[in-house]
C-alpha cells in the first residue's frame, strides 16, 4: 500500500498514545473491534488512488492524505461555549443535546438527559458499561472497517461518541441534536465522531446531526454514524455539514433498516475544502421505505462529494433520492448514487434524481446516478442535471422592477425550495433558508471568476 | 410620454428592427399589430431591456429620460411595464413573495412607502378580483402550472398591481376565450387613465373590440408600414397582411 508518509505515521502514533489513554481492555468486544479495525486501516490505508478507484474517481483526496492531523487528546471544552453553538448551529431550547468537542462528549454543553422519553440518550463511553449488550450487538455491525478506510480508521479510534437507544413501541417527542466541533488552534487536528442509534420495533425519533468548527487552522472530520431501524421503527434524520471551508469532513451515515421501517434523511452541506458525505442503506427486509434529500452550496475552490448506496435486498421496499447542488466559483459537486437491486427484491422502487444550478462557468458537476437491477418487477428511475441561472427567468423578475441581487436570491431559494420544504423542523428550514441567502454574496462574486 | 426614434435592433447579429419611429402621448391606446415574426415582440422586449437584443442605432425617451441606457429592472421602476407574450415560470418562487418585492421596489422608487402585509393583502385581493382569478393560483410558484389563459391574467393583475406609467402589452389576447379575453380586456379598460399609456401588441383585431385604439400601427420586416386610426384595424381584418405587403411593396 502506498501511503503518504507523514499523514499515516502520525495516525500510527497516536493510536499507540490512544490506546494507552484509552485502553479498550475490559470492554469486551470492543477491544476485538478496534483491533481488527487497525488490521483493516493498516491494510487499507486512505484512498488516495483515483484511478481505477470507482469510489474515488472524482474526488482527490491527496492534500487531505498528506496532512499529518494530530488526534487531540485533551479537547480545549473552553474555547467552545453555548453561545457560540447558538450562534453557529441551529438553536432550540425545546430540543435536547448531546454536544462533543473533537469528537469528546462534553456534559457541560449538553442538555440531554440519559432517561428521555423512556429512551437511553447519552454518551458512548457510558453506554458501553450501562448498555454493554446493545452497544455489542450493533456497534461496527453496519459500518465495516474492512471495506472502507475511512471507518476503519474512525473505528481504531473508537472510543467516545453519541449513543441512542429507542426501546420498542417508544415514541421520543423531542429532537435530539448531535453536535460535533471541530476546535483545534495550533495545528491540524483529526476527530472521529461517532454515534451509534438503535431503534426497536414500532419506535421512533427525530435526530438532527451538526458539524462545525470553530477551529483556526484546517482540520479533519472523519465521523461515522450507524443507525439500526427495527421492524417498524421510524427515524427522521437531519444531517448539516457547515464545515469550515478549509476543513476536510468524511462523513459515513450507515442505515440497516427493519421490515416496513421508514428513514427520512435531509442533509444541507456548506461546502469546505472536501466534503464526503457517504449515505448507504441497506433495505434488509421487505417493506422498507427510505427517503433522502439532500441540497448543497459551493464556492470558491469547495469541493463536495455526496455518495449515496441502497442496497434493495427484499421486495417491496422503495428508495427516493433527491440531491440538489447550487455551486458557485470554481467549486465542484460530485454525485454518485448507486443503487442496487437484488433478486430478491421484487416489486421494489426506486428514484434518485440530482439537479444542479451553476452560478459560474468554472463551478463543475460530475453526476453519476446509477442502477444495478437483478429483478424484473421493479420501478426504477434515476436523472441528472445541471444548468446556469435562467437568463429569462431573471429578466422577467427584474421587468417587475426586482433588482438583480433579489431576483437572483428568488431564483436560488426557489431551486432550493424543493428540498427545504421537506425540512419538517422550523427552527432548522428557518436556520437553512437563512444560510442560503447569507451564501448569496459568496456565489454571485463567483459569477465574475 | 414615450418618443421612439429610428430605433433599429438585432438579435445575434440580425437585424429585427429597421428603423421604428413611434410617439405616444399620455392617456393614448396604440395598437401595433403585424404578421408573425415581423418583430412586434423584439420591440416591446428592446424597451423593456432584454439584454439578448442589441440595439444598433436610434433613441428612446421615456418620460424624457434616454430608456436605453437602463437596465431593465430600473425601467420597470421608472413606470414601464412588460406583460410577456410567453410569461416565465418561476419554480420555487412564491408569487406573493415575488408580486410584493415587485411593488415594493417600485414605490420606494416613487418615494413612496412600502405596503405593510395587510395593506398589501388588500391591494392585492381587490386586484385578484379586476381579473377573475382563483386566489389559491396564488400560492404557487409563480406562473408555475398555469393555463395559458391564467398565465396572461396573472400578466394583467401584475400590471394593475404595479400601476405603471406605460404599459406593453404583447399578445395577451392570444390563445384566449371569449370569457377570459372579457376579463383580460376589462382589466385593461380599468387601467387606463388620462395619465398612463397602452401599447398593445395583437396578431388578430379581435381584442379592439374591447379595447378601442386611438391609433393602429402595422409592423412589417422591422418596420412601421402604415399608421392609421381604428379602421385600419378593420381594413386588415377583412383584407389580410398581405394586401399591406403588396401595397407597400414588400414581398415574402
Ligand atoms: N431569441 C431570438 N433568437 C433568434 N432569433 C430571434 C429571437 N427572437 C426573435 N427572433 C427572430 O426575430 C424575428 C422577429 O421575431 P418577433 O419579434 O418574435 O416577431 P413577432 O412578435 O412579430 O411574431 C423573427 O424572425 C424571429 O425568428
Ligand atoms: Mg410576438
Amino acid at each position: 500500500m502506498t501511503q503518504v508518509l507523514t499523514s499515516y505515521d502520525k495516525y500510527l502514533e497516536d493510536l499507540q498514545e490512544f490506546e494507552r489513554r484509552f485502553p479498550s481492555s475490559g470492554f469486551g468486544r470492543l477491544s476485538d473491534i478496534r483491533e481488527s479495525a487497525i488490521a483493516s486501516f493498516d491494510k487499507l490505508g486512505l484512498p488516495t488512488r483515483t484511478q481505477g478507484n470507482e469510489d474515488w474517481k472524482y474526488t482527490n483526496i491527496r492534500s487531505l492524505a498528506s496532512t499529518a492531523f494530530q488526534y487531540v487528546f485533551e479537547p480545549n471544552f473552553e474555547r467552545v461555549t453555548e453561545a457560540q453553538l447558538k450562534e453557529l448551529a441551529p438553536w432550540d431550547d425545546s430540543w435536547a443535546s448531546l454536544v462533543f468537542v473533537d469528537g469528546h462528549y462534553v456534559e457541560a454543553l449538553s442538555t440531554a438527559s440519559p432517561r428521555a422519553d423512556g429512551a437511553h440518550i447519552g454518551s458512548l463511553t457510558d453506554a458501553i458499561v450501562t448498555h454493554k449488550d446493545i452497544a455489542e450487538r450493533h456497534l461496527a455491525k453496519y459500518a465495516l472497517a474492512e471495506a472502507d478506510g475511512f471507518s476503519a480508521m474512525n473505528t481504531a479510534f473508537l472510543h467516545d461518541g453519541a449513543f441512542v437507544y429507542v426501546p420498542k413501541d417508544c415514541a421520543v417527542e423531542r429532537p435530539l441534536h448531535i453536535i460535533f466541533v471541530a476546535a483545534g488552534d495550533a495545528q491540524p487536528t483529526v476527530s472521529h465522531p461517532r454515534a451509534l442509534i438503535v431503534l426497536e420495533e414500532n419506535s421512533s425519533i427525530t435526530i438532527v446531526e451538526s458539524y462545525l468548527g470553530v477551529s483556526s487552522v484546517p482540520y479533519l472530520t472523519n465521523s461515522v454514524t450507524e443507525i439500526v431501524l427495527g421492524d417498524g421503527a421510524s427515524a427522521k434524520h437531519y444531517k448539516l455539514l457547515m464545515e469550515n471551508a478549509d476543513a476536510f469532513h468524511v462523513g459515513t451515515t450507515q442505515v440497516y433498516q427493519g421490515k416496513d421501517s421508514a428513514f427520512r434523511s435531509v442533509s444541507f452541506v456548506k461546502g469546505s475544502a472536501i466534503a464526503r458525505n457517504n449515505v448507504s442503506v441497506l433495505l434488509d427486509n421487505p417493506g422498507g421505505n427510505c427517503f433522502l434529500r439532500g441540497l448543497y452550496l459551493t464556492s470558491g475552490k469547495e469541493h463536495i462529494d455526496n455518495h449515496i448506496d441502497i442496497d434493495h435486498a427484499k421486495p417491496h421496499a422503495t428508495s427516493d433520492l433527491y440531491f440538489k447542488g447550487i455551486l458557485s466559483g470554481r467549486s465542484k459537486a460530485v454525485f454518485s448514487g448507486r443503487v442496487l437491486v437484488q433478486k430478491d427484491a421484487q416489486k421494489s422502487s426506486a428514484i434518485q434524481r440530482d439537479k444542479n444550478l451553476l452560478m459560474s462557468k468554472g463551478a463543475e458537476v460530475d453526476s453519476s446516478p446509477s442502477l444495478e437491477i437483478y429483478a424484473d418487477d421493479v420501478q426504477c428511475t434515476h436523472g441528472a442535471t445541471a444548468g446556469a441561472v435562467a437568463e429569462d427567468a431573471l429578466f422577467y423578475m427584474m421587468s417587475r422592477g426586482i433588482d438583480k441581487e433579489t431576483a437572483t436570491l428568488f431564483l436560488i431559494q426557489g431551486f432550493a425550495r424543493e428540498i427545504v420544504d421537506e425540512i419538517q423542523l422550523t427552527t432548522l428550514r428557518d436556520y437553512v433558508e437563512t444560510r442560503i441567502s447569507g451564501a448569496l454574496p459568496n456565489l454571485r462574486s463567483g459569477q465574475e471568476l | 410620454m414615450l418618443e421612439i426614434r429610428n430605433l433599429r435592433a438585432s438579435i445575434e447579429d440580425k437585424e429585427i428592427l429597421k428603423g421604428i419611429d413611434l410617439k405616444v402621448n399620455a392617456g393614448e391606446v396604440h395598437a401595433i399589430m403585424g404578421p408573425n415574426g415581423s418583430g412586434k415582440s423584439t420591440l416591446a422586449n428592446v424597451l423593456a431591456g432584454r439584454p439578448e437584443y442589441r440595439v444598433t442605432g436610434g433613441e428612446v425617451l421615456f418620460e424624457g429620460k434616454n430608456l436605453l441606457t437602463m437596465f431593465a429592472d430600473e425601467r420597470a421602476r421608472e413606470g414601464l411595464f412588460l406583460a410577456f407574450q410567453y410569461p416565465v415560470e418561476l419554480p420555487g418562487v412564491r408569487s406573493w413573495q415575488f408580486m410584493k418585492s415587485a411593488l415594493d421596489s417600485v414605490r420606494r422608487h416613487r418615494g413612496l412607502e412600502e405596503l405593510s402585509i395587510r395593506e398589501f393583502d388588500k391591494l392585492y385581493e381587490e386586484k385578484l378580483k379586476l381579473v377573475s382569478m382563483d386566489p389559491d393560483l396564488m400560492k404557487r410558484s409563480v406562473n408555475e402550472g398555469f393555463s395559458g389563459g391564467e398565465k396572461k391574467r396573472s400578466e394583467v393583475l401584475q400590471m394593475l398591481l404595479l400601476n405603471p406609467k406605460l404599459a406593453l402589452l404583447d399578445e395577451t389576447d392570444s390563445g384566449l376565450d371569449i370569457d377570459a379575453l372579457r376579463t383580460v380586456s376589462y382589466g385593461i379598460d380599468q387601467f387606463r387613465s388620462p395619465l398612463n399609456a397602452v401599447i398593445l401588441v395583437t396578431h388578430y383585431q379581435r381584442i379592439l373590440n374591447y379595447v378601442s385604439p386611438d391609433y393602429v400601427h402595422v409592423l412589417v420586416d422591422g418596420r412601421i408600414v402604415r399608421s392609421g386610426g381604428r379602421e385600419l384595424a378593420l381594413e386588415l381584418e377583412s383584407k389580410g397582411y398581405e394586401w399591406i405587403k403588396d401595397s407597400v411593396g414588400i414581398s415574402n
